[in-house]
């Protein structure tokens, strides 16, 4: 995509004038970036918190962790919504870097599907186990499993 | 190419350096994100599959690489939380330099909390 600039105050003509692609859809992007970075701030801050420095931290974290976590409903919509806001943020993020530095029409179009390809995935995967996770699995080992599985 | 306009706020000095970093621990952050949402989906398939690559990640090496991390979230919060005000603050962009210095006071402040209590996770062998 040739870019050029004009003079500037120069009369627009017809021809200067892009007649595609007149939408707001980066205006609105570039605003969910600002929004949603500053929901991330609490949502991260949290997260970071309760698994990293709560506690015994990085080493306390197993499956009985996670289970316990997200037995309540609290964490299950924390960490849905950081899941999705992070990703969102993340993917549209790394979409400009693309559009900056890959020049060429045929990289900026595979990277771009490896990217909205990657979201997809992490994002469809990640709500479906917040969703369908059995903190106490049936056949698994109790001393593995949360303390209130076995009461 | 055509070269970049001169004499804006992202070419040369603090503007721009901080603007690489933020791209920079963006990027990061992002295929972080990618993994850590994989390996977590672990608990869906067993607790002992989960444990196992979790196990692997108990050690200083990725300790240290998890220090790392949190030091790139910190930084890209705060300087994004920065952006925020330049962009919406009707007097942003003129302390933008100021708000850069406050941005890096506080992800010392952060870190100095920070790392000794993971460090010690990390490295006290609870
Ligand atoms: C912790 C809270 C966060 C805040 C306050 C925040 C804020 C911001 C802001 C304001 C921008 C600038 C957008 C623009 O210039 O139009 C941005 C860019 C970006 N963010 Fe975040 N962000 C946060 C978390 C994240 C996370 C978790 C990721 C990764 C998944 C991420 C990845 C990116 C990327 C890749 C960019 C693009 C950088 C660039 O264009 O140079 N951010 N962020």
């Amino acid at each position: 995509m040739a870019v050029s600039i004009e003079a500037p105050r120069a009369p627009r003509t017809r021809t200067t004038r892009r007649t595609t692609g007149r939408t707001n859809y980066e205006l609105y992007g570039w605003v969910f970036m600002r929004a949603s970075g500053v929901l991330l701030v609490v949502l991260i801050f949290g997260h970071l918190f309760m698994n990293l420095i709560d506690g015994e931290g990085i080493s306390a974290i197993d499956f009985g962790f996670v289970a316990g976590k997200w037995a309540s409903p609290l964490w299950q919509v924390w960490d849905l919504l950081m899941l999705w806001l992070a990703m969102i943020h993340g993917t549209n993020g790394v979409r400009t870097i693309i559009n900056d530095y890959a020049e060429r029409d045929g990289t900026r179009i595979v990277l771009k599907v490896a990217l909205y390809l990657a979201f997809t995935v992490v994002v469809v995967l990640g709500t479906l186990v917040i969703f369908t996770f059995d903190p106490c699995p049936p056949d698994a080992p109790a001393n593995l499993l949360p303390s209130f599985c076995t009461a | 190419m055509p070269e970049a306009p001169a004499g804006t706020l992202y070419r040369g000095r603090e503007g721009m350096w901080s603007w690489l970093a933020h791209r920079v621990t963006g990027f990061a952050i992002f295929f972080f994100l990618l993994v850590h949402v994989l390996d977590t989906a672990l608990v869906r398939v067993s607790p002992e599959a989960y444990n196992a690559v979790i196990g692997t990640y108990k050690n200083p090496v990725m300790g240290l690489g998890e220090a790392g991390l949190v030091a790139a979230v910190v930084y890209h919060a705060f300087n994004g939380i920065r952006i925020t005000l330049i962009d919406f603050w009707s007097k942003g962009t003129r302390y933008q330099r100021v708000m850069l210095w406050i941005v890096i006071g506080l992800f010392v402040v952060t870190m100095a909390g920070f790392l000794p209590r993971h460090l010690g996770n990390v490295f006290g062998g609870h």
